[in-house]
């Protein structure tokens, strides 16, 4: 097989996907009533920030390949994130007895 | 990448419409079980999307943290919380998700305008390959080594913080009165500060 030169997908379609995974997490994170939920759609915001950081870093800085370096940050960050925020919502659960957003209203102005 | 362009094209059409067929039924199925084995679904797609980027650590990294971390913790808290109840009805409920759809498709084509109006400095320098790891661990003991070190103290705070607040049953010492404590009690003891009920709780506490 022939290594190429220039890849045969254009970066304009890893944009692409991370856009559409980017605005579906925004529409998940706002809508959601399950808590669980909106954790996901988070995880969901960070994958497509994470798949724009590995095109950058493929297309346009091959040799130092920072972005797969800020990549692995990110996926610690998000693992991390992901823990605190699952004891979070069960201490809420706990309080609370549920898990629908609507109902935590503490903080309502 | 050695494999031949077309294929690499399939694998990114196929890898690309599961992400986003996966994510829409993340965020729109009923069942949140379901959604969670979907999540999985994305993250495995997103790892293949890696291996097209030449990428094969942080990929092996994806599954390992995502796949076999976040999603089985993700599916534990379903789990722990998993409480059947009807959710009750929100007045302008279909106007508050078709504005935030609009605000979304918004968002959307701004992203896209960017991605295709700008000038990319195209082609970039060649890249590494297969190279990556060595790359990779290169930075993070050289130039990254403090956001490294600072990452590990992250894991460990989370780590410490998700005990904390997620623990039920504590003995030890009140403060006050020196006398021993369970953390249970004391939070069906006291008055219920968030849920709203009509009778008053047992005291358990005041037993000796």
């Amino acid at each position: 097989m022939s290594t190429d030169l220039a890849s045969p997908i254009p970066l304009e379609a890893f944009l692409s996907v991370a856009a559409m995974l980017f605005c579906v997490g925004v529409w998940g994170l706002i809508n959601s009533r399950n808590a669980v939920r909106v954790l996901m759609s988070i995880e969901l915001m960070l994958n497509a920030v994470n798949i724009n950081l590995m095109a950058f870093s493929n297309y346009l800085d091959g040799q130092l390949i920072r972005g797969q370096v800020f990549a692995i940050f990110v996926i610690t960050v998000a693992a991390a994130e992901a823990a605190v925020g699952l004891a979070i919502l069960l201490s809420l659960y706990r309080n609370r007895e549920t898990v629908d957003m609507e109902r935590f209203n503490l903080l309502r102005w | 990448m050695s494999i031949a362009s077309t294929t690499q094209q399939i694998c990114f059409l196929v890898l690309s419409a599961t992400t986003v067929v996966g994510s829409l039924g993340v965020v729109l199925l009923p069942n949140i079980v379901y959604s969670a084995f979907l999540l999985g679904g994305v993250f495995l797609s997103v790892a293949g999307l890696y291996l097209l980027l030449n990428a094969s650590f942080v990929a092996a990294a994806q599954i390992l943290v995502y796949v076999g971390a976040v999603n089985v913790l993700i599916l534990f808290a379903i789990m722990l919380v998993n409480k059947q109840e009807t959710l009750a009805a929100i007045p302008g409920l279909l106007v508050r998700r078709l504005l935030s759809g609009a605000v979304c498709a918004g968002l959307f084509a701004l992203l896209l305008r960017v991605a295709f109006t700008t000038t990319w400095a195209l082609p970039g320098p060649t890249p590494v390959g297969e190279e990556a790891t060595i790359r990779i661990g290169e930075h993070l003991f050289t130039d990254y080594l403090l956001p490294f070190e600072l990452a590990s103290v992250l894991l460990l705070m989370a780590m410490i913080g998700a005990i904390v607040l997620a623990r039920r049953d504590v003995f030890s010492t009140d403060v006050i009165t020196g006398e021993p404590a369970d953390q249970g009690l004391i939070e069906k003891d006291r008055t219920p500060l968030l849920i709203e009920k009509s009778a008053p709780a047992p005291t358990l506490l005041s037993k000796p």
